[in-house]
């Protein structure tokens, strides 16, 4: 008795939780409309299933609960009966079936038009790449990759050398124009993932990716990354930035060319956010800042507070840190310079034994020093970009 | 098997059909169990195997693969392989009729065959350390050693079943038994080899290519 | 009619012979059985720690990124293969097969023997990844290459290696049970029991083994493939790597070949997890129902027909892995194809039902619990399998809720059924009735407040393996807060299993008495001479069978059921196209 009341409250609990709560997909802002529907189509056909099922099943075990003199009927087969239940489903799964088919072939076949972005993955940030006048991305390699050259672009593909490289968190888009989303990884498996786009596809290192969409409404959207990718993935933050032609191309101009960036030896990629030409490349400061991008520092480290899997920057330099073994010291030039190069030789407290103990030369170690130091305890955030892609609190 | 034990194991001493029919009855059940298990063994071998090749053939479709040339001791290998096989046949067949001493001794060459050929195996990895193929820097040794290493494995297991089978009593049922599955799994190991050869050997990126319709 | 012949098989006589070192199926049964159940419970405890953190995330501070890591790792592995594929193949299996067909052990006992000390082994290994520098792998239990073994996951000194090792040993031990296990179905019925005469449990398991025989191999070579690439430098599946700012040594090799492998063999092994089930809550609806299963061929017919076809639907597991395109048409097509003999299935559950005569013991109320939550568990999968809805949805939460519906509550609930099921047969007494009642409300609304509402939070974009959703504008402060609720949810299910633990180690000594036939059953396992049934299972002489393990509320019978051995003039003969053509064993 009591689990068909148990089954009856689970149906109406479900629908009304289904029709109550306020978790839904978020609201579309690109083509793939299709996939909505087929989603509510399926939601349809699988709820009138679920709900037929649980009440029928509770109604016959109420029914036909056990009572004194009662036997059970002996009808141990029915083929009638069982064809046609096969052949209802089968049906009912055609009907489910053909219209995810159907939006699956558009969506294996890009509009000739569509537009190109490079998307390039690495634990745990995002690398954009356009292809500049010329139209056609250069080649590309992981053993391309330097602290200059972080998408690992061919520097002797012509084809390359106006691609336009967006080494920051943040890409923009221009609305309504489709788009051939390329996507490449330099390390592990990664997926580029913006609910609000629906479509998606995980990066893959030794080859390249694709999928296509065409952004429909303007506005700021949050890129997930949604394969795990190491202890760093639920971190892995971006933006896309949907706007009309007129500002994408504004903000496309700004961006540097693939040539520009390997002039400036280290160059200093863009940072979104800033508006105007990249910063004076010479100083020790944007020379640290650009090698906390390209060597992959950002990863762990944020500038803005946020604890990742390594500590934050700001505030760092002259704050006491503890290390695992409960010693402290304060943090100076000195204990910088240990840390970064020998990382394994003192634990810092609450942290894991996860960093890599990188190839650096005394002057990028001092470059990177000064960075960390710029971003110091009451020192004004002269950082304005969202390198790290975590939003301020 | 005497079947009292296992009644009066069960604590019950009531009846008994002692031996007579059922008897034979258990021993042919228990031939066609232990058969059985060995197909079934075999065809798992076989997955494993057809496993293996297929990511043989789906890692060779990758710019940096180039064929390594198999050392001449692979073939050597085979015609020990076979050797032993053609050996284990006389065993099987011998022991199936009756002649055990015979039996016997074909069943001893084909365990020193199947010991050579692992043997031969070693030698042929030598061979491939000697010019600098490496189990991690070329896929194509990768595979290779992997390959050859797992097929040597099932042959060192099939060594243990045969040892077993050299002690079991001479001219039992038992023994006739086991000769015989020693054999099939003989011959299995030999089928299995030919097709990995086959795979080394002749298949290139551009039939899987081929195959995978993207030639 | 075969019995084991092993020089060895004497009746044991030793406390070691009869309890450690035994070659009787049923000792071997339990081993599996305590074994499987304490490492699920370690499973447990581990899935707590993660909805600590993700309900009330930052305050635990011993639960960092890194351990959140290597809990789900681990939670997963052991649920999946430890737990759930131990239980069901090593110890319902065992258990089950010899008594259910007549036999009077499995045909090769000392293998079976050492397949349980060889997953012994297996278990031992896992858990010593936690012991051991930079502990357990955290790398999802999926275990995608490159990042498993690269510096960025944890564990990737050690714990992968000891993963991997302990997989390949417990398949060599799966290897050495599913040969008994076949085998066993194959040739050693006994008189009369043919195979369209087995009870659907045997067929699940049966088919069950089946796969695990030809599916395992392909985690076989993945896992050792791996392996080679973490220990000796190759390049199987790693290609060239910039990894935290160093290039490494590898290239060439393909992470999607892995993926290929690795579903080859995930896909049927969640058969090898849920056929079993279907067999065994088919028998338990027909029991307490008294009444016949319904369409017995059509379900014998579904299970092989599920069997087969789920060697073909893999990829629907990389609908976005980035593989061609055009395989998402096949497996798309394949995956729905398979929800045909899935939902016959059900519908003959419910069909059995109707008209019966229904007995609201907790056996029947956990069956029942699993209809409901499989059905829920099964239309998800319509989702997910079908590619283009499949596209925004994989890896969110909708895929966690999916798979722990069909997975770990539908099954874990026909577990807990066939439990308080078959508890009788292998104690002589029964579980306490209100113990069980309290477990099974407390697991069932449990589990169903758990994974409903997570579906919605995966349509809503939330992705699975997170740490943390601080500062993601799309997820409303709502989304956190039913996170919070699902944690608690999870902590009181989790509290209830204890009492089902205390309830087994009690009723051994303290259960009401059951004597040998409790739920009045038909099929041959509850007909042995003694309860629990003695070595050897049958005494002098083997059953001979004359009829299904259906023979329930047969018209005209005096009793409500008919024991499968029973003389043939008692009837209840199988229905008429598959009477046995001859009782030849």
């Amino acid at each position: 008795m009591a689990i068909a009341i148990a089954l009856v409250i689970i149906v109406v609990a479900s629908v009304l939780f289904h029709f109550v709560s306020p978790w839904w997909a978020t609201p579309l802002a690109s083509n793939w409309k299709q996939m909505d529907d087929t989603l509510t189509i399926t939601l349809v056909i699988t709820g009138v299933f679920f709900v037929i099922i649980n009440l029928f099943v509770a109604y016959i075990v109420w029914r036909y609960r056990h009572r004194e003199g009662a036997r059970a009927h002996y009808q141990p087969e029915n083929s009638k009966l069982e064809l046609w239940l096969i052949g209802g489903t089968t049906l009912g799964v055609i009907a489910l079936l053909a219209p995810g088919l159907f939006v699956y072939a558009e969506y294996v076949r890009p509009p000739g038009d569509a537009m190109v972005l490079e998307v390039v993955g690495q634990q745990w940030q995002w690398g954009f790449r356009f292809p500049g006048q010329g139209g056609q991305l250069g080649t590309s390699d992981a053993r391309f990759v330097t602290a200059a050259n972080p998408l690992g672009v061919n520097p002797d593909d012509p084809r390359g050398q106006d691609d336009i490289i967006i080494a920051g968190n943040e890409v923009h888009l221009p609305l309504n124009r489709p788009v051939k989303v390329l996507l490449r990884s330099k390390d592990v498996l990664h997926d580029f993932y913006v609910p609000p786009f629906r479509a998606r596809m995980n990066m893959v290192p030794g080859m390249v990716t694709s999928f296509w969409f065409t952004p429909t409404k303007a506005g700021t959207y949050e890129i997930l990354c949604a394969q795990l990718c190491g202890v760093g993935h639920y971190n892995m933050r971006g933006k896309v930035v949907v706007e009309d032609a007129a500002a994408f191309d504004a903000w496309l101009r700004r961006q540097p060319t693939f040539a520009l960036t390997m002039l400036k030896t280290p160059a200093p990629p863009a940072t979104a956010g800033v508006s105007g030409a990249p910063a004076g490349a010479d100083t020790l400061v944007e020379q640290g800042r650009a090698l906390a991008q390209s060597k992959g520092c950002v990863g762990c480290h944020s500038i803005d507070g946020t604890v990742g899997v390594g500590p934050s920057w700001k505030g760092l330099y002259g704050s006491t840190g503890t290390f695992a073994d409960g010693s402290s010291a304060k943090v100076d030039d000195a204990y910088l310079k240990t840390e970064i190069t020998d990382p394994q030789a003192r634990l810092v407290k609450g942290f894991g034994p996860l960093m890599p103990k990188m190839p650096l030369s005394e002057e990028e170690v001092s470059a990177l020093v000064a960075y960390i130091r710029a971003n110091g305890a009451g020192g004004a955030a002269t950082q304005v970009g969202a390198a790290s892609g975590a939003a301020a609190k | 098997m005497n079947a009292n034990l296992v009644y009066r194991a069960s604590g019950d001493s009531e009846r008994r059909s002692g031996p007579g029919p059922g008897d034979v009855g258990r021993q042919h059940a228990r031939r066609a169990a232990a058969s059985i298990g060995l197909w079934v063994f075999m065809g798992v071998v076989s997955s494993l195997f057809g496993l293996f090749i297929a990511a043989y053939a789906m890692r060779m479709d990758s710019p940096d693969w180039h064929a390594v040339s198999l050392p001449w001791q692979v073939w050597m290998s085979t015609a020990l392989l076979a050797a032993g096989s053609a050996v284990m046949l006389v065993a099987a067949r011998a022991a199936r009729d009756g002649r055990f001493t015979m039996a016997h001794r074909a069943l001893r060459f084909g365990g020193l065959a199947a010991a050579a050929f692992v043997a031969s195996q070693l030698w042929a990895w030598q061979a491939l350390l000697a010019i600098h193929v490496m189990p991690a820097n070329n896929p194509a040794g990768s595979f290779f050693y992997l390959l050859t290493a797992m097929h040597g494995l099932h042959v060192l297991g099939g060594l243990v079943g045969w040892a077993v089978a050299m002690h079991a009593a001479r001219g039992s049922a038992r023994a006739t038994l086991r000769i015989v599955l020693c054999a099939r799994y003989w011959h299995f190991l030999l089928a299995v080899w030919l097709v990995l050869l086959a795979a080394l050997n002749w298949l290139t990126p551009e039939l899987v290519r081929f195959i995978c319709g993207r030639g | 009619m075969a019995y084991t012949d092993d020089a060895a098989h004497h009746g044991p006589t030793s406390f070691f012979t009869r309890y450690i070192w035994s070659q009787d199926h049923k000792v071997i049964a339990v081993q599996y059985t305590l074994v499987a159940i304490f490492v699920g419970l370690v499973g447990v405890v581990l899935s707590n720690l993660m909805r600590l953190q993700l309900g009330f995330p930052g305050h635990f501070t011993f639960i960092d990124a890194n351990r959140y890591y290597q809990f789900v790792t681990m939670h997963g592995m052991i649920m999946v293969i430890y737990l759930l594929t131990a239980l069901f193949l090593g110890g319902f299996g065992n258990y089950l097969i010899p008594l259910m067909v007549g036999a009077r052990d499995m045909v090769f006992p000392y293998l079976n023997m050492l397949s349980f000390w060889v997953y012994f082994l297996s278990v031992l290994v896992l858990l010593s990844s936690f012991f051991v520098p930079g502990g357990p792998t955290g790398a999802g239990w999926t275990l995608y290459p490159p990042q498993a073994i690269l510096r960025g996951t944890p564990g990737y000194e050690w714990g992968i290696i000891l993963m991997l090792v302990s997989l390949l040993i417990f398949i060599v031990a799966a290897t050495m049970g599913g040969l008994n296990y076949v085998t066993t179905v194959l040739q050693a019925r006994t008189e009369g029991m043919t195979l369209m005469r087995m009870p659907l449990a045997v067929w699940g398991i049966f088919m069950a083994t089946i796969l695990a025989l030809l599916a395992f191999p392909a985690l076989f070579v993945s896992g050792l493939m791996m392996l080679l690439d973490r220990t000796l430098g190759t390049s199987f599946f790693m290609p060239a790597i910039v990894s935290l700012g160093q290039q490494l040594n590898y290239k060439g090799g393909s992470p999607l070949l892995f993926q290929h492998l690795f579903w080859f063999f995930g896909h049927p092994e969640v058969y090898i997890v849920a056929l079993p089930a279907f067999g065994i809550v088919s028998d338990l609806i027909s029991v307490h129902s008294r009444k016949s299963i319904f369409g017995y061929r059509t379900m014998v017919w579904a299970i092989l027909a599920i069997g087969v076809l789920s060697v073909v639907v893999w990829a629907h597991h990389m609908f976005v892995s980035g593989m061609n395109p055009y395989f998402g048409f096949f497996f798309a097509t394949t995956t729905l194809i398979i929800a045909i003999p899935t939902a016959i299935k059900v519908y003959n559950w419910v069909i059995t039902l109707w008209r019966g005569d229904i007995h609201f013991s907790v056996p029947m109320l956990f069956a029942i619990a699993f209809v409901s939550t499989f059905v829920i568990g099964g239309l998800t999968g319509l989702f997910l399998g079908n590619v283009s809805v499949d596209i925004p949805l994989s890896n969110t939460y909708f895929v966690v809720a999916h798979f722990h519906m069909v997975m770990g509550v539908s099954p874990i609930l026909v577990v807990f059924g066939g439990i308080y099921h078959w508890y009788p047969k292998v104690t002589g007494r029964m579980l306490n009735d209100t113990l069980g009642h309290i477990h099974f409300w407390v697991t069932f609304v449990g589990t169903y407040a758990i994974f409903f509402p997570m579906h919605y939070l995966g349509i809503l974009g939330m992705p699975r393996r997170y740490y943390a959703y601080d500062n993601y504008a799309f997820i409303p402060e709502s989304a956190h807060l039913m996170n919070a609720y699902i944690s608690v949810a999870a902590f009181i299910v989790a509290a209830a299993q204890l009492l089902f633990i205390f309830n087994l180690a009690w009723s051994v000594r303290h259960g009401r008495l059951a004597g040998s036939n409790p739920w009045r059953a038909a099929s041959l396992e509850w007909q042995t001479p003694q309860t629990p049934p003695v070595h050897g299972n049958w005494g002098p002489e083997q059953p001979v069978v004359h009829r299904w393990a259906y023979a329930y509320s047969v018209p005209g019978a005096s009793e409500d059921f008919i024991a499968q051995n029973a003389p043939p003039d008692a009837g209840g003969a199988e229905p008429e196209p598959h009477a046995s053509r001859g009782a030849v064993a």
